[in-house]
């Protein structure tokens, strides 16, 4: 347990505000924090759905955990369920074989809600577009706040897309 | 004695820097099984099966089983007529075949005799009598998008008995993970079965390929399954340098190997993280994804892109790191070395977490062998399979055939051994890293390729999962006719299936992990 603790505190918190003259994107990450939080003035919960992606759109949302953005720890938290989430957070052209169960997604999170359309497959079809086995673009199957570009976004640019997503609704 | 110069059947190596390739054409059904069965004879196992339709070209149908032998693979074709196209079912000597050929009954309309008919892609998103992969496969709407979707039942195999039930979960998970159903019977916690239900994440990749240019094949490619970009980038490109008959200079291929390995441990760092998160060790996933935030930060400083997407092309790379570039990836390999070394340390000596990881979800070497197992979660039971390394009578393409890779192995077969086996290639890798970028060698990174008009290859790389392969074939005016990528993850989801039973239901999303199987890569 020694060893441990020791390695936590050698870590230290990532996260903690950097000096004034640093730029680049731990600054723009806790300018983001501050917005967000000011905003929403309580937590976001988010249902991840995939849709179809290739996965890409996956390690960047995984990646928005990670200590350098650490999501949750200012109460933006992903949950298990459509029924606690507040936003949906969508990747991938919608496969044909998944339309039926992100609609189910999208119908079992209470209003008022936010969808999210992460990634260019998500925003338009991507490499992969219409076809006998991809409806395409997310909002061809259920309707779409905001588009988040990218193959795949940044954890930045996912983060700034929430965000925006969260001040529309305000 | 080597299967391909022993056999009746003529062989030919394919041209080119890539893995050893020989083809060869069956030509019948009878002589197809037996070349089957001999390879399992020998220790061969079941490297990918697709089909194709070469009416267009003068044929009918055409089978393509790949074989993994000990020199190299064999890719065998089986010539099948348009009226009545089946071929004799192999899952009887290779369990892995089944679901390779249910796909490829519902993508192109050529089905086995007997055995498992149940669909394995097609979910009802279109009408059972179109095949998207034949050239007549044409709809009022483009690319078939009109059709009418009907979700189908399937038909799980129900295991009865008192107190047994059933446990549905997906597609959609309950984390941020693709989707895809999986049906436990179990009773109490105890797992009796579990059956896998995929194709949630097929979004018709191959037939995007029919008719594309070599670039646009090369960037489907790359997104066929997100955490692999390089190896697939790189099996693809070595397919098309052998149906071309060009090879990358030398410097082209160094820096592929070098991304290879950057991809390799971006995803061990990532599922180390994760493997302890599903344990209830949440330091391990705020540590390792530290470090993994660092690793990708710096691809998209050198290479543009966080996962490298897009660097590998036929021909060579987009890439061309200069000295300062490759200083950074030497140093970097250094400070990450030195906090994995710490972290697997904590990881070794926390009793909670090696009581999670030990004994659980286990396969022996027997049935990975009898599974068609690759990569890192066949090396975990003991097998000494890798691709880049030397073994009897194999020789690794370059630049890995001058590197003397060694290949890390564990008999356990357990959580504990896929996560032992992920610290030491994260430790191999740095240490090759270290020896591509100080040794880089000199000249140009991407030679011109003129599309071929016919002809194919196959190309085969280690990726970080396990064994990537990706075939291809152009038509006579130097488009893609057909490709076909090939996931490891189609061998090692049935090995899934056999890890879990007899352990209880709250270890399945660790046991799940510690294999970290592509969804995408296989639904395609």
């Amino acid at each position: 347990m020694i060893p441990l603790l020791r390695h936590i505190f050698r870590t230290g918190i990532l996260t903690e505000p950097v000096p004034v003259s640093a730029d680049g994107p731990q600054r723009e990450i806790d300018r983001l924090h501050d917005e967000i939080l000011q905003i929403l003035g309580r937590a976001l919960t988010i249902r991840e759905v995939d849709a179809g992606s290739c996965n890409a759109c996956e390690l960047e949302v995984h990646a928005l955990n990670n200590p350098y953005y650490n999501l949750e720890g200012r109460g933006i938290k992903f949950v298990a369920s459509p029924r606690h989430a507040d936003m949906l957070l969508v990747t991938g052209p919608v496969t044909k074989n998944m339309e039926n169960a992100l609609r189910i997604a999208y119908d079992c999170t209470p209003d008022p809600k936010l969808v999210v359309a992460a990634g260019d497959c998500g925003c338009n079809g991507g490499v992969f577009g219409q076809s006998y086995a991809s409806c395409g673009a997310i909002d061809n199957v259920v309707g779409v706040d905001l588009r988040i570009p990218g193959c795949p976004p940044t954890p930045l640019a996912l983060m700034q897309g929430i965000l925006a997503a969260v001040r529309s609704r305000k | 004695m080597f299967l391909c110069d022993d056999s009746d059947i003529e062989f030919t190596l394919q041209p080119g820097l890539g893995a050893p390739v020989w083809r060869g054409r069956v030509p019948g059904s009878e002589a197809l099984k037996d070349f089957a069965a001999a390879a399992r004879q020998v220790g061969g196992r079941m490297a990918a099966i697709w089909g194709s339709d070469e009416r267009q070209r003068g044929g009918g149908f055409r089978l393509h089983c790949v074989f993994g032998l000990d020199r190299g693979h064999a890719w065998v074709n089986l010539e099948l007529p348009v009226d009545d196209p089946v071929y004799p079912d192999l899952s009887a000597v290779f369990p892995a075949a089944n679901r390779m050929q249910r796909a490829t009954r519902d993508m192109v309309g050529i089905a086995t005799e007997g055995g498992d008919q149940r669909p394995w892609l097609r979910h009802g998103g279109w009408p059972a009598d179109w095949y998207p992969l034949r050239h007549d496969a044409v709809h009022e709407v483009g690319m078939g998008a009109g059709f009418e979707n009907r979700p189908s039942d399937y038909d799980f195999v129900k295991v009865g008995g008192e107190g047994a039930h059933e446990i549905p979960v997906g597609p959609i998970h309950a984390g941020i993970i693709e989707p895809g159903h999986f049906r436990f019977s179990v009773v109490g916690e105890r797992v009796l079965r579990l059956e896998q239900r995929l194709g949630y994440q097929h979004k018709g990749v191959e037939k995007l390929f029919v008719g594309a240019d070599i670039s646009r094949g090369a960037r489907l490619v790359g997104r066929v399954s997100g955490d692999s970009t390089c190896a697939y980038a790189w099996a693809y490109a070595a397919a098309v340098e052998a149906a071309c008959g060009v090879e990358p200079p030398p410097r082209a291929l160094a820096l592929r190997a070098l991304l290879l390995e950057r991809e390799r441990v971006a995803n061990h760092l990532g599922d180390l993280g994760a493997l302890g998160n599903d344990a209830a060790f949440a330091f391990g996933l705020t540590q390792f994804f530290r470090l993994k935030e660092d690793w990708v930060r710096l691809n998209a400083t050198l290479f543009g892109h966080r996962f490298m997407m897009d660097c590998i092309v036929p021909g060579g790379v987009t890439v061309d790191p200069d000295a300062t570039a490759l200083a950074a990836v030497v140093e970097q390999c250094s400070a990450i070395e030195d906090a994995v070394k710490a972290l697997r340390t904590l990881y070794d000596e926390h009793s909670g977490l090696q009581d999670r990881f030990a004994t659980t979800g286990t396969i022996d070497s027997n049935l990975a062998r009898e599974l068609s197992l690759t990569g890192m979660a066949a090396r975990a039971t003991g097998i000494l399979l890798d691709g880049r390394a030397h073994r009897q009578g194999y020789t690794p393409p370059p630049p890995y055939a001058a590197l003397g890779v060694r290949p890390v192995t564990d008999e356990r077969g357990d959580v504990a051994a896929r996560v032992a086996v992920r610290f030491d290639e994260i430790a191999e890798s740095l240490r090759l890293l270290r020896m591509l970028a100080v040794g880089m060698a000199a000249g140009d990174t991407r030679i011109e390729i003129a599309a071929p008009a016919g002809g194919g290859g196959l190309g085969v790389v280690e990726g970080w999962r396990g064994e990537v392969l990706v075939g291809v074939q152009f038509d006579n005016g130097g488009k893609l006719a057909r490709v076909h990528p090939h996931d490891p993850s189609w061998q090692a989801w049935p090995a899934l299936e056999h890890a879990v039973m007899n352990d209880i239901v709250p270890d399945f999303p660790l046991i799940n992990k510690s294999f970290n199987l592509s969804y995408s890569g296989v639904d395609l």
